[in-house]
């Protein structure tokens, strides 16, 4: 697994629960380190074994940690980098929604040995999409969620989102957008990025 | 409306960047891009010479010099500040009815972007502006966790390597490191004196008190010798009980007698472990980088083992000179080298 995929969990996990709580997952888990360096790769098993003693520890289910991982993604200044590069996908929600089917090839652009499972977006109705979510990065679904979640209110959309059960080999997310201009969203400029 | 005007009002979705000029340089219709570049100077009406230098092709100055370069790349910018940079590509209207000049931003976009407020809206559908800051963005956010690697992978090399020369009981250099300054001062061609130091009476310490009172032995012997050296001296423990000592550009054999009495003075000092008293003494060997033609620093040591052994054979506590391979008795009066 990527060191940054491993490194996102890491700085989730110390910023919300603290650096106990994750040298104690690390411990569980029989890491021998840490601390995750972004650009390494690292076993897919290492990944699995941390997520399971977290949870543990945490006494939460993956899909909600991995939610909250998703927003905290978004939302949370340490990974401002991160918020700015979702926000070239689109001017509004919506173009941000139809740009997810880029996003693998997007990430592989800037990172390419990062590489996301497929995603495709369909549209039902204008306020009606469907995100589905192919397998090859266990839980990906669950932190779309709280990154779509996050990016709703990063541009001031209301949006609701639920689990759309499964189409063929895919996961999908249910998502209906009540309004697309329901608060003032969040600033981007595209040269606003200072320093 | 007339064929040109139904032209500029599809330009305006194709190239928001472009200008249409008549025959004589003025600007009849402009693009909402470049306008908002200039938001308070309305660009109809102007002069597209005096709005835009040419940087290449130079020498452009007149309308049927710009006209001469269709087809070609340009470089231009703006005459007043910010001088944005700017590519442009001419192409004329038929019967000399002057020509479109459609610009883009080309490496400046940046600055651009920055300085205009630029928005994506700002931007036509196909042009893959959004994409270049796009990449910018993410490659320097790679490019920097990269850079944060590189340093901290530099920093533990350091460590790795500053532990691979350390003794860990005592702290002092250790063989590897004695080698490898050793090697760089014979490169270097420079001058120093290599003591041998061998602690007396450490085994019965070891045997009698244990090898928790040896390790405490050691350590003592390591901090005297270190607060009796200068900084820029080198002392390693290079066996058990063993020390070798590197003075770099020291060849004075009075200074390094009295350098080596003082040692075994302060390790003959009577130490004490958990209550019990520990007593060692040294003997010492000295040799002279300039003893010798200066190629092998081996054979430096080994003279300075030779008068170590003949120190030992000569009673202990004391410093022998190779060279003159004749005791000198610590607390005595310096014999000068002959």
């Amino acid at each position: 697994m990527h060191g940054l995929i491993n490194r996102a969990i890491q700085s989730f996990v110390c910023t919300t629960y603290g650096r106990p709580c994750w040298a104690r997952a690390t411990e569980t888990a029989g890491l021998g380190f840490v601390e995750f360096e972004p650009m390494l790769i690292y076993d897919a098993e290492l990944s699995v074994r941390l997520l399971d003693a977290l949870c543990t520890d945490l006494k939460r289910s993956r899909a909600d940690f991995l939610e909250d991982l998703g927003t905290y993604l978004v939302s949370h200044p340490n990974t401002e980098d991160l918020r700015r590069l979702l926000r070239f996908g689109g001017v509004s929600y919506v173009d941000f929604l139809h740009s997810l089917d880029d996003l693998p090839d997007r990430v592989r652009l800037a990172v390419s040995d990062l590489e996301l499972p497929m995603l495709e977006l369909r549209e039902e109705t204008p306020t009606e999409y469907k995100l589905l979510c192919f397998p090859g990065l266990p839980g990906f679904s669950s932190v779309m969620t709280g990154v779509l979640r996050a990016m709703g209110d990063d541009y001031g959309a209301l949006v609701m989102l639920a689990d759309g059960g499964h189409k063929g080999e895919a996961e999908v997310i249910a998502i209906t957008l009540v309004e697309s201009a329901f608060a003032e969203g969040r600033q981007f400029d595209l040269g606003g990025k200072t320093s | 409306m007339t064929t040109t005007d139904q032209m500029a009002d599809l330009l305006e979705t194709l190239c928001p960047m472009f200008v249409l000029i008549d025959a004589t340089g003025r600007i009849r219709r402009v693009g909402p891009t470049l306008q908002k570049l200039r938001p308070d100077q309305p660009m109809v009406g102007d002069d597209f010479l005096q709005l835009f230098e040419l940087v290449r092709p130079r020498m452009v100055s007149t309308m049927p010099a710009l006209m001469a370069t269709a087809g070609g790349r340009l470089q231009l910018r703006f005459r007043d500040e910010p001088r944005t940079g700017l590519k442009g590509l001419i192409a004329p209207l038929p019967d000399d009815a002057g020509a479109v000049v459609n610009l883009s931003f080309g490496i400046s976009i940046l600055d651009a972007v920055r300085d205009y407020a630029l928005t994506s809206a700002d931007f036509s559908g196909t042009d893959l502006a959004i994409e270049l800051l796009y990449l910018v963005e993410a490659k320097s956010a790679a490019m920097e966790a990269s850079r944060s690697l590189n340093l901290r992978l530099q920093g533990a090399m350091l460590a790795a390597e500053e532990q691979a020369y350390t003794d860990t009981l005592t702290g002092l250099k250790n063989r590897r490191a004695m080698d490898h300054i050793l090697g760089h001062l014979i490169r270097s061609k420079s001058k120093f004196a290599l003591m041998h130091l061998d602690l007396d009476f450490f085994k019965s310490v070891n045997d009698q008190l244990g090898h928790a009172a040896g390790d405490y032995v050691l350590q003592q012997a390591a901090r005297i010798m270190l607060e009796e050296t200068r900084h820029d001296d080198t002392v390693a423990r290079i066996g058990g009980d063993e020390f070798v000592f590197v003075f770099k550009d020291l060849v004075d054999p009075k200074t390094l007698c009295g350098i080596a009495e003082r040692i075994i003075a302060r390790l003959q000092e009577p130490m004490t472990f958990e209550g019990k008293t520990c007593e060692v003494s040294a003997s010492i060997g000295t040799a002279l980088s300039t003893q010798f033609d200066n190629k092998d620093w081996a054979e430096v040591l080994n003279a300075a083992d030779q008068a170590l052994y003949e120190a030992k054979k000569n009673g202990r506590a004391c410093h022998v000179f190779y060279g003159n391979l004749t005791a000198t008795p610590a607390k005595s009066d310096v014999q000068p080298l002959a």
